[in-house]
Order: structure tokens, then sequence, then C-alpha cells
């Protein structure tokens, strides 16, 4: 196991490269000379040349490739362009939101999926069954930018239900007075999907062997769906799981976006309206970071539920 | 449904292939939601055609009605827009003057014999009466209602399906060209090419999709083709693995060893002998990409990081809905939500059919 984990760590070295380099050919080289948006209206060759000084620009290219990657190294990527915050404190301040909102999604989503989806399978054929997959594949086709625009109208601005937007600094208000309604729409937004996928791991659970000699031997429905077909079912949603994991730290772009919470997502837009490079930079940094990271957990939870994985 | 364009032509001389497009079409037809499916799917691509060649919604920025004008069968239900004009100022004013002559405390606080602007005032007001140029009638309602410039919703859906279509369909056939290509170079060779390019995907694949979509989207412009290569580049990752292990699959295979042994270059055994035997996964793996490229473009597109101003599409449609709804005007939302859902339910249906339909396992 130990070796396994050391092997893949070794292996996201290359990677992590392999994102620098991506990122500098980005917004060192496609980007163009980001001087100019800096500069603004006083552009003055003299101003100019300062700027490009600060920023390294006047260095050869695998120079300002090095002092990248010395950027990543120390975690150190200097000072946002529009703020001229430090790249570090922004993203300190901006992970908790994130997670908080992110994190509840995933929790009370993937519960909510699991159990509908888990009943829907042992009824499946009924009308139940039909009703819920009609309306899930009605549910998946719109998009969830009109789940969140009309939620928020109806919801908070009609209905008057929920505040329209805002966050605080405090815990217990985020949590019982702006978190409701995000977190209503972005469960709504997921759900659709998730019940199709995990009722068809139900149901492709529910037609093996050990199912019917589970019955045959006389075990109670509960034992059987609970203690076999539910462990067995639950390989696939685990994987899925896993998977969303990195969204954690990216946030919700769009419901932050609407509701004026300072996350990730957020940031990720603002910083992209602004051209502002550093940010950018760190934030896809991390988060291609926290991929791998999760990948690897996933796998080592993988071997954990399932002892017939092999790790290679 | 066309077929991407790097494939070869379907010829007698790969029968094996021909005539899996020809079961599979049989298949495809007998299944009746997946031919519904495919119908709905061939009529959006008609109307994008139209849109395409200026034969439908041409003049979908024309000013055609009112501001905000409601749809013909809701006139008269919702909020009533009212416009003002230039006389309806011109009476307030004169009656909030007249209500104020006393103290003589008009807009200028100035009686008309002490303004000294008010000789000028009177001319430029004449001069401009003579330039004001005859309006065509705006209609008060339209099929599906007018936009906050009066434009009409039914030309601009047409118009923004269209756009929608265009990025969804070249994006992902620019994608999947690109995926394929490496797919069979890294599957069909192996060795350090293929070691360099799973680098490659694994660097692609360990950034979330749409976090590098809006990193490729911040050093380019904006645009129907920037969008386009942007999505390309970044959704290229699963056609590239699908086809690298299937190209891995097949170059053991005997038919690829005889090709060789009757002296078939790599070039010829790769895309002319093993990419038709995987061309139907190509034509699933493209319908699924057209779907999620679609939905993508909405969510660029009501970001701004989408399609110019000087475009529309269903994203772009969808970024007015949330000023417009607070007004009370719910018409443009409606229709862009139902033309997106169905478009995107009749894909996924459609690349659920094609799937079975092409499995060529199932007899």
């Amino acid at each position: 196991m130990l070796a396994f984990i050391i092997r893949r760590v070794g292996q996201m070295v290359p990677t992590l490269f392999g994102v620098m380099l991506l990122l500098f050919v980005l917004f060192n080289w496609v980007g163009g000379d980001p001087s100019y948006i800096l500069a603004g209206k006083n552009l003055s060759p003299e101003a100019l040349a300062n700027i490009r000084h600060q920023l390294g620009l006047d260095l050869p290219l695998p120079q300002q490739f090095l002092l990248f990657v010395k950027q990543v190294l120390t975690l150190d990527f200097g000072v946002s362009w529009s703020t001229q915050q430090p790249v570090s404190s922004i993203l300190h301040s901006r992970i908790g939101p994130s997670l908080l909102l992110t994190g509840s999604i995933l929790l009370l989503g993937t519960v909510l999926a699991v159990v509908i989806a888990a009943l829907v399978a042992y009824l499946r054929g009924s009308l139940t069954d039909r009703l819920v997959t009609l309306i899930s594949t009605c549910a998946m086709s719109i998009s969830g930018l009109v789940y969140i625009i009309a939620g928020q109208y109806w919801l908070a601005h009609k209905a008057g239900l929920f505040p329209i937007m805002g966050w605080s600094d405090r815990v217990t208000e985020n949590l019982l007075y702006y978190l409701p309604l995000p977190l209503l729409l972005g469960v709504i937004v997921g759900l659709a999907p998730d019940i199709r996928f995990y009722r068809s791991c139900f149901v492709e659970e529910m037609s093996h062997d050990y199912v019917r000699t589970a019955r045959a031997k006389g075990l109670a429905e509960p034992v059987i769906m609970l203690k076999h077909v539910l462990r067995n079912a639950m390989i696939p949603v685990v994987t899925s799981l896993m998977m969303s994991l990195p969204y954690l730290m990216m946030g919700a772009m769009l419901l932050e976006t609407f509701f004026g919470i300072p996350g990730m997502g957020k940031e990720v837009v603002m910083a992209v309206d602004r051209s502002d490079f550093p940010v950018i930079k760190a934030i896809t940094i991390y988060i291609a970071l926290a991929t791998m990271l999760f990948n690897l957990l996933a796998d080592i939870v993988y071997k954990l539920i399932d002892p017939r994985v092999q790790l290679s | 449904m066309s077929t991407p364009s790097s494939l070869p032509p379907l010829t007698a001389a790969n029968p094996s292939h021909n005539s899996l497009a020809r079961l599979g079409w049989r298949r495809l037809r007998r299944d009746r939601l997946g031919f519904a499916a495919l119908c709905i799917v061939g009529v959006y691509l008609l109307l994008a055609l139209g849109a395409w060649s200026g034969l439908l919604a041409r003049h979908w920025q024309d000013e055609v009605a009112k501001p905000f004008a409601p749809p013909t069968l809701f006139v008269g239900v919702g909020p009533q827009h009212v416009e003002l004009n230039a006389a309806d100022i011109d009476a307030a004013s004169q009656r909030s003057r007249a209500a104020a002559a006393g103290d003589s405390s008009a807009a200028t606080g100035l009686a008309a014999s002490e303004d000294p602007l008010a000789a000028d005032m009177a001319a430029a007001q004449q001069q401009a009466a003579q330039y004001r140029s005859a309006e065509a009638p705006k209609a008060d309602s339209l099929p599906l209602g007018a936009d906050q410039r009066g434009r009409d919703v039914l030309q601009k859906v047409l118009q923004g399906t269209a756009t929608s279509l265009l990025v969804g369909l070249s994006g992902a056939l620019l994608a999947l060209a690109i995926g394929t290509v490496l797919g069979a170079i890294s599957g069909y060779f192996g060795g350090l090419l293929d070691d360099l390019l799973l680098w490659g995907y694994s660097v692609f694949t360990s950034v979330p999709d749409m976090l590098l979509l809006l990193a490729f989207a911040a050093v380019s412009g904006r645009g129907i083709g920037t969008v386009v290569l942007v999505m390309a580049f970044t959704s290229w990752t699963g056609s590239y693995r699908l086809m690298r292990a299937e190209f891995l699959k097949h170059k053991s295979r005997e038919y690829v060893r005889a090709a060789d042994a009757i002296g078939a270059s790599h070039s010829r055994r790769m895309f002319h002998h093993i990419l038709p035997n995987v061309s139907h996964l190509l034509l699933v793996q493209f319908s699924m990409l057209t779907v999620a490229l679609i939905k993508y473009e909405a969510i660029l597109s009501f970001l701004g990081f989408g399609v110019g101003v000087t475009q529309v599409s269903l994203g772009a449609m969808l970024a007015e809905a949330p000023a417009e709804l607070l007004q009370g005007y719910w018409w443009q939302m409606l229709t862009v939500t139902v033309v997106m859902s169905l478009l995107v339910t009749a894909f996924a249906l459609l690349t659920d059919s094609l799937r079975d339909a092409l499995d060529p396992k199932v007899k």
C-alpha cells in the first residue's frame, strides 16, 4: 500500500510540471503581453518597461518559466493584478465559503440520491419507478442556469422565503440564513442525473445471482437490500463521489456568482473577467493538485471498500 | 446526423462496416423513441441550416416591436410596458410648468423671457423636427413576444439555436478529430510517443473542464471561432482515451496483420483499416460531446466569455433573463428553456439509441 502511494505521488510530479507548462504557455505566450492591461490609461514607455521588469517579462522565456516554477514550489503567487492583495490571502479567504456550500450540497445530494435511487430500484418497473425516471429525464434536460434564475426569482424575490443574495462573516448566520437557497438549488440541479446513475447501479446489482441466493435462503428484503445490494452498489457511487471532490475546492461557480457568495468559483469568474492572471494561475495549480490527490484517495478508498480491487 | 468528415467514405471495400451501418439504421428505425429523437434533431438541424444560410431569421436584430411586447396569446396578461416618448415628456413638463406657473420655477427656474438659451433651444427643436424620420409602425405583440429592444424572440431563438448548434457541432467535430488522431497514434505506435501523449492527457484531465475552459477563455477573445477552439482544446480527452484503447486492441488483430502482410503503410492501416471498424464509437462520442458542448456554451455565454456581443446564442439569451424576470417579462426565458431542453433531450436520447443500435454485439 505504502509503495503504491509513493509511486503514485511520484507520478504526480511530471503531471504537475505539465500543468505548469500549459499555464505558462497559455498566460505568457498565447495571452500576449499583460503589461498593456496593467498599464491601463497611463501608457508610457517608462511605465511599460517598469511593469515588465516587475513581472520579469524582460527576461528570456526559460528564465520566466523558472520564475513561475519557483512561485509554484513556494506557493507564493505574488499579488493580484486588480486588487494588489496577495494571491494566497485571497484564496485563503475564498476556500471557506466554497467548502461550506459544495460540501453541504455534495453531502445532502448524495444521501438523497442514494435513498431515492435505492427505493426506485427496489420498486423497479412500478408506476413510481417510471414516474421518477420520467421526471428525472425531464429535469435533466433543463439547463442548471434556469433552475438558479427561476429559484432565485420565485423563492427569494417573489415568495420572500429566502434572502436574495448575500453572505456574512458568522458561520451560524450563513448556515441558517444565507445557505439554504443555494443549497436547495444545488441539490435540485444535481439530483436528477445522480438518481438515474445510482438507480442503474442498484438495478444492475439486483440482477446478480447472489441476490437470488439470498432470497432463496429466506433473508428478509431489507437485509438483502441494505446488507448485500447496498454494499456492492456503493462502489460506483463512491467512485463518482470521489470524482466530484475537486469541485469541493473549486466551488459552485454559478451558484456563487448568483448568490454573491465569496468563494473560489466566483473568484475564478471575476479573475477571468478582469484578466487577473496570477489568481487564475494559482487557482488552477491548487485545483490540479487537489484533483491528483483526490484521485489517489479514490483509489485507496476503492481498495478499502472492495477487497477484490488490486492496487497496481 | 452527419458523420465526422475525418471518416473515409463508405465503400464496398469494407462491407463489414457498411452492413453495421445498415443494421444500425434498421435498428434505429425500429426504436420508436430513438427515431423520434432523430427526427427532432433533424428538424433542429434544418432550422439551423436555414439560419446559417440566411434564409431564416436573418433580420433578428431588427427592432420590429415595442420593447417587451408580449406574446400574442398573452396580451393584457402580465405587466404592461409603458414607453414614454418625447410628446409625453413634453406634456408632463407642460403640466408641471403650468402648476408651477405662479413662482415660475419650471425645470430651469426661469421664465421664457429670462432664459438666455430659450431662443437657441426653440431653433434646435425646430431643426430636430426636420430630421425626424418616419418610423415603421411597431407591433404591439409578437407570436413569442419581444425583448428589451423590441426584437422578435422567435427570430432571436432561431438564430441563437443555430449559433449554439454551430458551436456544439463544430467544437465536437474538432475535439473528436484531435482526440482520434492523437489516440490513434498513441494506441497504434505505443512506446515513447504513447508515454508523451498520455502525459498530455493526464495534464489536461487533472484540471476540471470548466476551470480549463475559463483559463483558455481568459487569454482568448470572444466570438464563435474562439469558443469553438477553446472547447475543442479542452474536451478532446474523452475521445483520446477511447480511441487509444480501441487502436491498442485492434492493432494486433488478424485483419490488421493481414494488411501489414500485403504491404499497407502505417497510416493506411490506421485510418483505412482500423478507423472504419471503430467509427460507430466515434458517432456516439460525437453526439455525446455535442450535448456537453451546447451546455458549456450556454454557461460560458451566460458568464460573458462566450459568443461576441453582436451574436446571439441560447446562453446569451439566458443571460438577459434575470433582469427581465425581475420586471415580469418571462417569455424570452421560457422560450429559450423549452427550445434548449427539447434539443438537449432529443440529442441525449439519440445518443442512447445510437449506442444500442450500433453495438455490434447485440444481434
